[in-house]
């Protein structure tokens, strides 16, 4: 049986608006193993953004259980959250939140430069290898603006796996590309899925579940399906369906 | 590792964002350059000051018959009559800290040579005169003990007085002139001093053997002044003190008594002209240091804009795993690199100033090292004081705030 990356037990989160509680989680249970790619979807107001930073570590819950990779995230402070970012997660946002006039390079090497155990030939070294598993290792020095949308978000990719977390997590990850491009991104978080990576999808379109091994339907703060795909689609092969474009 | 990781991400931002961070700096530039030259300003006059007052002898000490007189209806130190040969020669003999003395009569009257006659002041002197006030002789040379002790009529006379009676180029050693009808005969000219720093033409003078001028021209027995170079410049107010003293003693003044003469070295007079500059240099200092103040702002300005702006890259740094003091330290570091740079730039922008200044406008100047180290070190410190606020509001930052910000 594989490790269980992510534990998540009775996991509870209010906010307290002036007078009301308002619940956004209402005690969800669910575990990822290695090696899982499982998308979370559900419509605006389901919970999927708390349920997004908390998985991320930006947020605490009020109460229940989280553990990443072993460690119960609920008592850690501001700067030990951060430390668990910093080498255990990798963010993926839909604006792509590169770093303007900035090389692909010196992007992908930002989180490494927040953990001093890194020299800084081993970042350059690992940045150029998570570029080059992106396919943009001829890409190095171009800015972003120097990028297309899909270049930009895989210059993002490349970012989240510099750091070798052990689960990605991505927000909307598609959400700026047209079709195309988002099943080419999408074909290239099924490799690195084979690789053996982890990754946690965030979406509300439902076209994007039908390429991860599972799937949970947050509603209203609380699960409402958790199913494995068994008839995973291939993104390289819906690609390869599109009508042709002249380029 | 991490200072150095921090250092790299800040002069990244800095050098993205050349136009602000330059226009940021602008302040600070001004401000480190104007402290500079006003304080170059300062030191230049009160150095000038110096140079005026050695040039006329800085360890000089000059006695004065007569009170310090501040007080109402006294007579003027020329007129008393207290100061005498003896007295001289007291403290000739008992000054220990004195190097050169000599007893000093003046008076004034017409030198003629021919048809060419001038008015100016002769001075009896003897030959220690030379060395007192520092004046070397451009021909000829001075007259000797032997030639005091004889009441020789022989002279030296200044620059203006060779340019009014020898108008037509002679050289006048060897020549003789008339001093209110007495014959001198000309040894030696004064090498040309110009105006001194109150505006009085220092080569309009004529110098002679104090006991001729005495006996033969005055008429009197008692001297003007006495003046006296101490050993050093450090010595002169313990030559004040001294001669003091043996005044005092050699005209029997008891306790409660006043001095009935004066005693000053140019020391006082140079503290005075330089606590007047001092002042001044204060002023401009104040002044400089609120355009300091004001770059100081500035960067505050800038750096909190800064934040605002950077919100979103704030958050993503803080979603790959900066922490708070991360964020702190690299708007910090970025404020402290932008005053400092600005602070270079401005360290050399006032002495480029402070050369312009010497050079075009012809004001003395002299840059101290003290001011390039202050203003530089204020420099510093306002970057670390007005980077803090602005640093300490970016790592505050909540990091899903700041990512979802637009």
């Amino acid at each position: 049986m594989s490790k269980e990356i992510i534990k998540i037990e009775d996991l509870k989160r209010e906010f307290t608006m002036g007078t009301e509680t308002v619940h956004a989680l209402r005690g969800i249970s669910f575990s990822i193993k290695e090696g899982e790619f499982v998308t979370i979807m559900g419509s605006s107001g389901s919970g999927k953004s708390t349920m997004l930073n908390i998985l991320g570590c930006l947020d605490q819950p009020t109460s229940g259980l989280y553990k990443i990779d072993g460690v119960s995230v609920k008592d850690l402070n501001r700067n030990q959250l951060a430390t668990i970012r910093n080498e255990k997660i990798g963010f993926i946002f839909q604006s792509y939140n590169l770093l303007a006039r900035t090389s692909a390079i010196e992007n992908v090497e930002l989180p490494l430069l927040y953990n001093s155990k890194v020299t800084s030939e081993e970042r350059r070294k690992r940045a150029i290898k998570a570029l080059e598993m992106v396919g943009l290792g001829d890409r190095l020095h171009h800015t972003p603006s120097q990028l297309s949308g899909g270049q930009q978000q895989r210059v993002a990719i490349a970012r989240s796996l510099v750091n070798n977390p052990v689960m990605i997590l991505a927000d909307e990850a598609t959400g700026n590309l047209d079709t195309r491009t988002s099943y080419e991104i999408m074909s290239l978080f099924q490799e690195l899925n084979k690789k053996g990576i982890t990754i946690t999808f965030v979406t509300h379109e439902p076209d994007i579940a039908t390429f991860s091994s599972r799937t949970v339907v947050l509603k209203d703060g609380a699960i409402m399906q958790d199913y494995l795909n068994h008839n995973v689609q291939s993104a390289a092969a819906e690609l390869a369906k599109l009508p042709k474009q002249d380029d | 590792m991490r200072l150095l990781n921090l250092l790299k991400i800040a002069t990244k931002a800095i050098v993205l964002n050349k136009t602000r961070t330059l226009l940021t700096m602008l302040g600070i530039i001004i401000g480190v350059a104007s402290v500079i030259a006003m304080l170059a300003i300062g030191e230049g006059s009160k150095e000038s000051i110096r140079t005026t007052i050695s040039a006329m002898g800085s360890n000089m000490i000059t006695i004065r018959p007569g009170a310090d007189d501040r007080g109402p209806a006294r007579g003027s130190g020329g007129d008393v009559q207290t100061l005498t040969l003896d007295d001289y020669e007291v403290i000739k003999e008992e000054a220990t800290t004195l190097s050169y003395i000599t007893p000093v009569v003046n008076g004034g009257g017409q030198v003629i040579n021919g048809s060419n006659n001038w008015p100016t002041t002769i001075y009896g002197v003897n030959p220690d005169y030379l060395n007192i006030k520092v004046v070397d002789l451009q021909s000829g040379s001075m007259f000797t003990d032997a030639e005091v002790k004889s009441a020789s009529k022989v002279a030296l006379i200044g620059q203006t007085v060779v340019d009014n009676v020898f108008p037509d180029g002679q050289e006048p050693v060897g020549q003789m002139i008339r001093f209110d009808n007495i014959p001198f005969k000309v040894i030696g000219v004064l090498e040309e001093k110009g105006e001194n720093t109150f505006g009085q033409d220092q080569d309009d003078v004529v110098i002679a053997p104090y006991t001729t001028v005495q006996k033969r021209i005055l008429a009197i027995d008692y001297l003007n002044q006495v003046m006296a170079s101490a050993v050093s410049e450090d010595d002169a107010p313990e030559a004040v003190t001294q001669v003091t003293e043996i005044l005092r003693s050699q005209h029997k003044l008891l306790d409660s008594e006043d001095d009935d003469f004066t005693v000053r070295s140019m020391e006082e007079l140079i503290s005075t002209f330089s606590s007047t500059s001092e002042m001044l240099t204060i002023l401009l200092v104040a002044v400089a240091s609120i355009s300091l103040l004001i770059g100081g702002i500035g960067i505050m300005n800038i750096m909190y804009v800064s934040v605002k702006e950077r919100t979103k890259e704030i958050g993503l740094r803080m979603a790959v795993g900066g922490k708070g003091s991360d964020i702190l330290l690299q708007f910090l570091i970025e404020a402290i690199l932008i005053s400092i740079t600005g602070g270079l730039l401005g360290v050399l922008l006032g002495l480029g100033a402070t050369v312009f200044i010497e050079k075009f406008l012809n004001w003395p100047t002299s840059v101290a090292l003290y001011s390039i180290v202050i203003s530089f070190a204020v420099c510093a410190v306002t970057g670390i004081f007005f980077g803090w606020y602005p640093a300490r509001k970016a790592s505050a930052l909540d990091p899903i705030t700041a990512l979802r910000y637009e």
